[in-house]
This record gives structure tokens, C-alpha cells and sequence, in this order.
């Protein structure tokens, strides 16, 4: 069992309801316990497809069990399938050190499509957030998606996209194995090459 | 769900905290299992209905979270072993039937899970379901890991049969939906017969000696689950400061006391037994430190427990300083966390305690003004708006200041502006058609106003019945909306009695709402609220007539069913031509007013368009523009 760079290594995956957050979170966590690591993974929903922020949270150790929620400021990691949904994470978990992976694809929240609220343009939201981590990977996940046939499977390409990182103690085969486990085998081709064009985007970056 | 019945013993598999509970309960050898669909307990049951074939049990979606207890409690009479799971509100419909239940006693091992939502974050309320505990003298158990939800679920059932009492299990949010590494062990390889010995009798009189009966056993229950090893310390001999914790924050409170470098210092007496508490184990751990700190979600159940048992000992015991909700160390309202319990230790202990660089925080801060909450809503193409649209328009057509009464499940919603705030009220299962028939007998003293009672198809028949029966007998005066989506939505999409499916996905028999009207003799009519025509012009002519309870029945299948079954026939578009942008209905009607997240205002062009990842093509939206600049085709014309 190879080391962890981070111990705990805690990775907050973030979205809005119905974009598979979830069952990103679920694919880490399997993939992790797997390779033998103590894992715990909180999940928060609720009013999941509803429209609302939902989060989970991956939480990685070599030792103690640990609990469903991380302390604030403490995230190794947050991975967002939504820009927005990335800056209000970073105001509870963010830190100087913080690694940020987020899809650059908007969902604008209800107030923002009913003209009361504003959201904020690309560049602002870009440097912003880049401003309030140590690294951060804008990435076109949706747009991704797209191309494979299915906007659904950006959460797979975000997933890709972090085992490009030095962060995780496994590799993408091992996270490959873990979809395999809950996906029929027919369903697999586009989460592979979700994968691999996750992959593919952090190295062009 | 999975079928948790097919794990192989021995071998570690990431289970969340429910798949836990459900594992556990088949490895305790549960023949019965009954359950009302409430977040964050429902995947339990689903678990254990997607297992039940293969692991040979019973498992029933019942009607309400009673009526499933009293299921369960059937199993124990015949010898069985049963249980119940629940949220929170779920144990206040029960609660009549497990004060009695628990002076007549049980046979078979039967327990009651109740899962509990501190921040209410899928719930209406936060309450602290332990008072059930208290209340009815029952022995409590709280895990904090889905490990613990395996064990302590078979600890359940032993410790129920061994006592002849229901034993409550307490979850969490956080717990049930928790994923973590969990080893199951064997199942039990034989299984016995039901048979209720037609000599034992289970009834509550006489009342004083079966009370005292009750009494004799939760203390001996304590005896048992002091055995059992599921309360235990760990830290220094003489701790400056003890935490004595349960749940979550068990983890929390061990977390804090890591990230202070305060393992010299602090012990946590961690309690998985809660009731009763176990007064030697904690007169030993008061002896200890003169400092004592409550870590627990949501009530100061611990607290006020242990303080009590202090005051019966405090002359061996002296002086100690209690900290928790009385001195502001645990909130009083919302989640605990493992930061609140940092804050809380360092505060005690004097160290010094910063989340984060104070300038970091600062800018992250003031980055924060960016962001626009994320309220929740309606579903794209989700029929519930189109049916609030509709109250909406026929209400200010109407005039007479309409008011709606509102019941829990997805469409609880239409109190927030997807469903244009067109609700006045909402408390729990069922009480939206009492207070509309009490509105509705105000009439000779002059209340003019139209009332509405929008009910879900499965709120319907967990807690409306009871109400519309008096409001027949009484006749009231009100409109019954009943908002069909033939599923069980906000919770999973259970079935219900008027989908005629069963938890184990055989066909039941299904009970229809028209018949239901029917038989209680009321008026009724279906109409198809994406018609927003023909489902207006209903409801204005229902509320016209007026004189007693007459029922309409919005039928439109749930639009993420749909979605799953082969989506929506339109094909939404917006002609740019046509479109008002700004001057519409005053400013924008489609997006200000109308707010399916499907439609997007193009601040480039002024114009509506529709975002096509978000929209499903359900084709209200066509029917509301008033310039026809919204195109509905079918999807086939335009692939």
C-alpha cells in the first residue's frame, strides 16, 4: 500500500443536484477501500435533484476512522462539476494549499435565471478562485461529456482529470476498476473514454 | 440498492450506513421488515426489499411508519424477529402504538430505527427522535460508524429478546448516508416457524405492575448492553478535560482532539448505549477529570442525563465544570461538526485554535459576495409546477384572497418561488386537509375565503384519509388538489398503495384515489396539469361551487420518472423573432416569473433561449409565453 502524500487526504466533491456527485464520490471511495486504504465517504443530499448544492466528501487515511465531515479549511482537494458551486466550497474548505479541479460549465442557480441575482463572469470566477487555491485546473468537462454522447458523464471526466494530479495513492486503472464494479459491462466504453479525456485535459493544461 | 444479502463474510466492502443497518438486521435474522419511505432512512428498507428474495424474508413499504411498526410487531408475536425504520417525524406517527407496546411487551427481537436529520437538511423539522427513549423506557443504541450500524443492529435484536421489549436504534444523516469500509459476517442458517401461542396475551393492564414490569426491564437491558462493549473510554488515566459523546460526534470530538495535539490532555468517554445511561461507567469517568464536555446532536440528551446522575453523587464526586449546550460548547439547533468541537476544546482547555490564515479567510470571504445561493426548486418539467402555475392564475382570477394548505413531499416545495410561494402553510404528513377542513367551517363566521389542500398521492394515504372522512362527515367546505405523480418522489420513488406495486416488486392491488373519493361519496374529477387550460378552468369552477369537500386529482407522472422512461415528447425552442426579451409581462416572464430552470435569459441578445442540458421538453413552458415565441415540437420532427 503505497503512502499517502496527505493524511488524512480529504477530497470535497461538489456539484448540483443530478450531476452525479454522487456517484463520483462512491467510484473514489470503492476504489480507495479497495486498495486497502481506511476510507469514509459523507454524503449530503436530501433535495439531491432538486436543484440544489450537494457535496461529498472523501476522506482518506492510513489510520484512524474517520468521521462524515471534514474540518473547515482542511480539504486536500475539492473537485467541483460546477464552477459556482467551486467558490462556495473554498469559502468553508479552501486553504492556501487547496487543489481546485473544476468543470468550467455553468448551471446558474433559480435566482440567477430569474434576473435577482448575478453570476459572475467566467474571467472574474477564474481568477478569483485561482487567487484562493494553490492550483487550479479550469477544466471543459461538460463540453467533454458532450462529445462522448452525454453530459451526465462529466463527473467520470473530473475523475479522470484528478488521478492526473499527484494527489491520489492510486492510479486511473484502479479507479477504472472501481466503475467496472458498478457498471455493466456495456455501459463501460464512454466511462473509459470519459477517463481518459479527463486524463488527457489536465496534461494539455 | 444492492442486495446486501449476497456479501461474502469476511470480506471488507464500502457499505453506506443504511446498507449497513439492513445487513445487519439479515445477519440478526430479521423475518419482517416494514418501513414509510422518510429521508435519510429510506434506503434501508429498499436495501433489505432488494435482498429479501434471496435472503427469504418479508419486506413491505406499509402505508405509514405505524402501521409498519405495528407490521413488526406482528413478527415478534409470532416469534419472529421484525423491525421498523423511520425518520425522525415517523416515530411521532408511531409513538401512541410504542407507548403501548411498550407495557404489553414484545417476543420475538423487534427494534425500531429512526434516523435522525440535525439541520433538517432533507426534513421539516430537526427534532431529536431519543425522547422516544425517555419516554416510553426503551433501551437506546447509537453507532457512529456503518461498522457500528452492522454490530449494533444484531446487538439490537439479541438485546430485545432477551428483555421482551422493542429496542430503539438511533441513525443520523450523516450516518446513513456515510460510506465506509464494513465486514459483514455469516447469516443465519436456519430460520424458525411463525406460530403466536394462542395462550400468550399482549395488552397493556393492569397498567401499574406492567409499568413497573417495563421498569425491570430497561434496567436490565442497561446490565446487558454494559456488557456488551459498546460503551468505552479512551484516553489518558486523569484527563484535564472528558468528553462524553455519542453518534457522529463521537468522531468529531476524536478528530478535534488529533487536530489541537490534545491527546495528552483529553479522554472521550465514547457511549453507543444511551439509554439508560450506564451510572457506574459514568460515576467511574467522573471521577476522573473535573472538567466534563457534551459532544451530541441534537438535544442535550447526554447532558441533562449525566448531570442528573452527578447530582445524586456529588458529595464523593466535588466540584466539577460541566460545558456543553447550557454554557454555549454545543449549539442548541443545527448539526454538530468536527470545527464546532475544536472550537469548543480549545475554548475549555485555553489553546489556541485558527482554522485557517485570517487573511485567507478574509478574501475567501469577501469572494463569497459572488456567489448566489442555490435555492432549491422544482425539477425541470416537473408537473408540480405547472400545478402551482395553475393555482396561482386561477386564485388571482378568483380574487377572494385563496389560500392553500400544504402536506409533505416534493410539491412542500410550493412554498418557495418554483411554486410561486403559493403555499400558506405546511406541518407534517397529513395536515394540510385537516386545517383546510377547519378553514372550511368558519364559513357562518364569515370566512369568505377559498381554500385549497394540496396533498401528494402518497401523503394521501399515509395521513389525509382521517381527515377527508371529517371533512365529509362535517362538510367542509374546501377543493381537495390531489397532486398525483404516481410515486413516492422526494424520498426515492418508492411505491405506494395507489401504484399497486409492493417493496418487493411484486403486483399488490392497487387502491385508487377515485375509488377512495368515490366511496366517501366526493365529487372528483382527473385533469392533466400540463394542460394548464383545462386544469385552470377545473379548479376555478371546484372553487366556484362550493358547499362541502369536492375533490380534483392533477394526475402527471413524476418528470424524472419519465425521464427514466423514455423522457418527455418535446422539443423545446425559442424564436428569437417572436421573443419580448425585456419588455415581456412586465420584465422577462418566461425566466422571472415562470422559473423552470430549463429557460435561460441571454443577457446578449435579450432574448429567452433554452438551455439544453437542463430542459426535458415537458411543453408547459409553450402554453405560458404570450407572444407563442416558446415552440414545443415533437422531438422525432426535429432529431
Amino acid at each position: 500500500m503505497k503512502a499517502l502524500k496527505y493524511d488524512p487526504l480529504d477530497i470535497v466533491v461538489t456539484g448540483v443536484g443530478g450531476q452525479g456527485n454522487v456517484l463520483a464520490s462512491q467510484v473514489l471511495g470503492r476504489a480507495l477501500l479497495d486498495a486497502g486504504y481506511q476510507v469514509t465517504v459523507g454524503e449530503t443530499y436530501g433535495l439531491s435533484q432538486r436543484g440544489g448544492s450537494v457535496m461529498s466528501q472523501v476522506r482518506v487515511s492510513s489510520g484512524p476512522v474517520l468521521g462524515p465531515m471534514m474540518p473547515d479549511h482542511r480539504a486536500t482537494a475539492i473537485i467541483s462539476l460546477e464552477p459556482l458551486e467551486a467558490l462556495r466550497l473554498v469559502g468553508t474548505y479552501g486553504h492556501p494549499g487547496v487543489v481546485v479541479l473544476t468543470n468550467d460549465r455553468p448551471l446558474r442557480p433559480q435566482g440567477v435565471l430569474a434576473g435577482e441575482q448575478a453570476y459572475p463572469e467566467p474571467q472574474e470566477l477564474r481568477a478569483t478562485l485561482e487567487g484562493l487555491c494553490a492550483k487550479l485546473y479550469w477544466l471543459p468537462a461538460t463540453a467533454a461529456a458532450l462529445k462522448l454522447g452525454n453530459h451526465i458523464l462529466a463527473n467520470v471526466v473530473l475523475l479522470g482529470a484528478l488521478c492526473a494530479l499527484d494527489l491520489l495513492p492510486i492510479g486511473a486503472e484502479q479507479v477504472e476498476a472501481a466503475l467496472a464494479a458498478m457498471f455493466p459491462e456495456d455501459k463501460m466504453a464512454p466511462n473509459r473514454e470519459a477517463l481518459a479525456k479527463g486524463l488527457a485535459l489536465v496534461r494539455e493544461v | 440498492m444492492a442486495d446486501v444479502s449476497k456479501l461474502i463474510p469476511g470480506q471488507k466492502v464500502l457499505l453506506q450506513g443504511n446498507e449497513a443497518i439492513a445487513r445487519g438486521a439479515l445477519e440478526a435474522g430479521v423475518a419482517l421488515a416494514a418501513a414509510y419511505p422518510g429521508n435519510p432512512s429510506s434506503e434501508i428498507l429498499q436495501t433489505l426489499a432488494d435482498s429479501a428474495h434471496s435472503a427469504g424474508i418479508y419486506v413491505e413499504w406499509s402505508t405509514n411508519e405505524k402501521v409498519a411498526l405495528e407490521s413488526a410487531a406482528a413478527a415478534s408475536y409470532a416469534g419472529l424477529r421484525g423491525m421498523a425504520s423511520m425518520k425522525q417525524n415517523g416515530v411521532n406517527v408511531a409513538q401512541d402504538f410504542i407507548c403501548n407496546l411498550t407495557i404489553s411487551g414484545t417476543q420475538g427481537g423487534i427494534v425500531l430505527v429512526t434516523c435522525d436529520d440535525p439541520s433538517g437538511v432533507s426534513s421539516t423539522n430537526e427534532e431529536d427522535a431519543r425522547f422516544i427513549a425517555r419516554v416510553a423506557c426503551l433501551p437506546l443504541l447509537e453507532p457512529a460508524t456503518p461498522a457500528e450500524c452492522l454490530s449494533m443492529m444484531k446487538l439490537a435484536f439479541e438485546l430485545s429478546e432477551q428483555i421482551g421489549n422493542l429496542v430503539v436504534l438511533r441513525g443520523l444523516a450523516r450516518l446513513s448516508h456515510t460510506r465506509a469500509g464494513v465486514v459483514p459476517g455469516p447469516l443465519p442458517e436456519s430460520k424458525r416457524r411463525p406460530r403466536w401461542d394462542p395462550s400468550q396475551r399482549w395488552f397493556t393492564i393492569p397498567v401499574v405492575p406492567r409499568h413497573q414490569a417495563m421498569l425491570d426491564k430497561l434496567a436490565k437491558a442497561g446490565e446487558i448492553m454494559g456488557a456488551a462493549g459498546v460503551n468505552y473510554y479512551d484516553g489518558p488515566q486523569r484527563p484535564e478535560l472528558l468528553v462524553v459523546a455519542s453518534g457522529s460526534s463521537r468522531l468529531y470530538a476524536d478528530e478535534a482532539r488529533r487536530m489541537l495535539e490534545a491527546g495528552e490532555r483529553v479522554g472521550i468517554l465514547h457511549l453507543g448505549a444511551t439509554w439508560p445511561l450506564d451510572q457506574e461507567l459514568i460515576l467511574e469517568h467522573l471521577a476522573r477529570a473535573d472538567k466534563i464536555l457534551f459532544a451530541e446532536e441534537v438535544d442535550p440528551h447526554l447532558e441533562g442525563g449525566v448531570k442528573s446522575i452527578y447530582a445524586q453523587h456529588v458529595r464523593e464526586l466535588g466540584i466539577k465544570d460541566f460545558f456543553g449546550q447550557d454554557t454555549g460548547h454545543k449549539p442548541p439547533v443545527g448539526e454538530l461538526s468536527p470545527s464546532r468541537v475544536a472550537a469548543a476544546l480549545a475554548d475549555i482547555l485555553g489553546l489556541p485554535w485558527q482554522e485557517v490564515d485570517p487573511a485567507y479567510q478574509e478574501k475567501a470571504q469577501v469572494a463569497q459576495a459572488l456567489v448566489a445561493p442555490r435555492q432549491v426548486g422544482f425539477c425541470p418539467g416537473c408537473p408540480h409546477r405547472a400545478s402551482y402555475w395553475s393555482m396561482k392564475q386561477v386564485l388571482a382570477a378568483d380574487g377572494r384572497e385563496g389560500i392553500v394548505s400544504g402536506d409533505i413531499g416534493c410539491y412542500t416545495l410550493g412554498v418557495l418561488p418554483t411554486g410561486y410561494q403559493r403555499v400558506n402553510a405546511v406541518h407534517c404528513m397529513g395536515s394540510g386537509p385537516g386545517i383546510a377542513s377547519g378553514l372550511g367551517k368558519l364559513r357562518d363566521q364569515g370566512f369568505g375565503q377559498p381554500v385549497i389542500s394540496v396533498v401528494g398521492d402518497s401523503t394521501f394515504f399515509h395521513a389525509a384519509l382521517p381527515a377527508l372522512v371529517n371533512a365529509r362527515w362535517n362538510n367542509s367546505d374546501y377543493v381537495l388538489v390531489v397532486l398525483d405523480n404516481s410515486a413516492t418522489a422526494m424520498t426515492g420513488f418508492q411505491p405506494h398503495p395507489g401504484t399497486g406495486a409492493t417493496a418487493m416488486g411484486q403486483a399488490g392491488t392497487v387502491v385508487d384515489v377515485e375509488q377512495v373519493c368515490a366511496g366517501l361519496g366526493l365529487p372528483y374529477a382527473v385533469v392533466d396539469p400540463y394542460d394548464l387550460e383545462a386544469t385552470q378552468e377545473a379548479l376555478y369552477d371546484a372553487l366556484q361551487i362550493g358547499g362541502g369537500l369536492r375533490v380534483l386529482i392533477f394526475r402527471r407522472l413524476c418528470a424524472l420518472v419519465q425521464n427514466k422512461q423514455g423522457g418527455h415528447p418535446w422539443s423545446i425552442s425559442v424564436d428569437p423573432e417572436l421573443c419580448r426579451g425585456e419588455d415581456c409581462g412586465c420584465h422577462r416572464f418566461c425566466t422571472r416569473v415562470f422559473r423552470c430552470p430549463g429557460l435561460v435569459f441571454d443577457e446578449a441578445t435579450g432574448k429567452a433561449t433554452v438551455d439544453e442540458v437542463v430542459c426535458v421538453g415537458c411543453g408547459v413552458c409553450a402554453q405560458i409565453c404570450p407572444a407563442g415565441a416558446i415552440k414545443a415540437r415533437p422531438k422525432e420532427a426535429t432529431a
